[in-house]
């Protein structure tokens, strides 16, 4: 069974990808061919990978970290839905997780 | 060593663009082969994405290194180059790249700084590092008039009512700095903590406590202003109320990213802001220009410290051909070579 993360562009174009347990949503963003800019690899140390979660899947997911948090202090238009996406970790239960890219991002 | 002009050049061997790991161990490489160099980059200091994005945090992948941090990293390469005397500009790009009619290339940077080269090595990595521009409609237009992402000029602030936009350092020190010298100076960040030195923060605190600064909690959306000239900002908080600041200049501090910058207008052949390099020696489309690190790009290509150092070698060799084509290249191993030792210093009565 494939799961996937549902990805909205810059354009406002949605984009299935292929989601792999385990990967980061900015690795699942990345490897599904769209431009992310992630510049430090996935380390939290760039804020280049900010995007918005739907608020309908927030409760889903974790919460951030301290160091998460803070990062995004470097990034624009942080709202209460702003997650860097290399600290997101996907599970199976956030298959069709939805996700926007935020401007800074690519 | 940033005197110099085009009547008055620096003469070297090869340039390198770019001081971080890639670079700093392409001298030592380079050095191995009887060939000097001078570094250009645009940080202040060596370590490129290690100094400037992760100095703290641990790295597990460098062969027979099991754990170091950026700044280890890039301290061991500066005492392993050490022998080969390389010399740093710092704080400047690489802001153009000229063939010489008699042959070689002339590089020059942003602060005038000309380096005359007969190879050119790009270990620009991701490109160069410039502050993040805030994503707002028409900024460009007002940039250097009335937005600034640095302070070069502290009185070009005095008497004005000013903003200061981020949480971090950079963002705390100019607004503890510019508050004796300026109008008014209002602190807008996005949440009410800081990421700085809690010193600055407790200082921040009290000035605004005793109605000597602002603090503003929200997001910088919009500029209002005409021909470059802020009249005011909008800054949104969490509630979506907005609230227009009026002010005259904004510094906006979110750090930095790269860009790639004046390389793409080298004249080198680019793909998809990365240079094509061939895998024997790192060579792109331009004899005597080379790519190496996370700048280049050929089949199977890997973004990691330890490709670059291979890379490295290999263009090394290359440059060897140019540099001395009358010498015989010959291989050899630190560990067995004399002639190398010798080169490195190494005294051999202590081994």
């Amino acid at each position: 069974m494939t799961m996937k993360v549902i990805l909205t562009d810059m354009e406002g174009k949605t984009h299935d990808l292929l989601a792999t347990e385990e990967w980061t949503v900015m690795e699942i963003i990345r490897e599904g061919g769209i431009p992310i800019l992630a510049q430090c690899g996935g380390s939290c140390a760039c804020a280049t990978c900010h995007v918005y979660v739907d608020p309908s899947w927030k409760s889903k997911l974790p919460e951030p970290n301290e160091e998460e948090i803070g990062m995004l202090d470097g990034a624009f238009d942080v709202t209460a839905d702003s997650r860097l996406s290399c600290q997101m970790i996907f599970t199976k239960e956030l298959d069709g997780l939805k996700v926007k890219l935020a401007a800074g991002s690519i | 060593m940033t005197d110099t002009n085009s009547q008055n050049p620096i003469q070297t061997d090869a340039v390198i663009i770019g001081a971080g790991p890639v670079g700093l161990f392409s001298v030592f490489e380079l050095g191995l082969n009887d060939i000097k160099c001078h570094l250009v980059d645009i940080l202040d200091k060596p370590g490129g994405q290690c100094a400037e994005l992760y100095p703290e945090k641990p790295i597990y992948d460098i062969p027979a290194v099991p754990v170091c941090t950026g700044t280890e990293l890039t301290e061991r390469l500066l005492e392993q180059i050490k022998p080969f005397h390389p010399v740093f500009h710092f704080g400047q790009m690489a802001e153009s790249l000229q063939k010489r009619p008699e042959g070689g290339w002339r590089l020059t940077t942003d602060l005038g700084t000309v380096i005359d080269a007969k190879l050119v090595i790009i270990a620009a990595g991701g490109g160069s590092f410039m502050p993040k521009r805030p994503p707002i409609k028409g900024i460009e237009e007002y940039e250097g008039k009335s937005v600034f992402y640095a302070v070069r000029k502290m009185d070009q602030f005095r008497g004005k009512n000013i903003v200061i936009a981020g949480g971090g350092d950079s963002a705390l020190d100019w607004a503890l700095n510019l508050q004796p010298i300026a109008k008014r100076v209002t602190l807008v960040h996005r949440r009410d903590e800081f990421r700085a030195a809690p010193d600055s923060v407790l200082k921040m605190r009290a000035l605004v406590a005793e109605g000597a600064m602002d603090l503003k909690i929200g997001n910088f959306t919009t500029l209002h202003g005409t021909d470059g000239h802020v009249k005011s900002i909008t800054v949104v908080d969490d509630a979506k109320h907005a609230t227009e600041l009026p002010c005259e200049a904004i510094l906006a501090f979110y750090g930095l990213t790269m860009k790639l910058g004046p390389v793409a207008n080298f004249g080198i052949h680019l793909h998809e802001n990365l240079i094509p390099v061939n895998t024997s020696d790192f060579e792109t489309s331009e004899p005597t220009v080379f790519a190496i690190g996370d700048i280049n790009s050929y089949p199977g290509k890997m973004k990691l410290i330890l490709s670059g150092f291979h890379e490295a070698a290999l263009m090394a060799k290359k440059a060897f051909t140019y540099i001395h084509p009358d010498r015989r290249y010959r291989f050899q191993y630190t560990t067995s070579s004399s002639d190398l030792q010798g080169k490195l210093g190494v005294d051999k009565s202590a081994a």
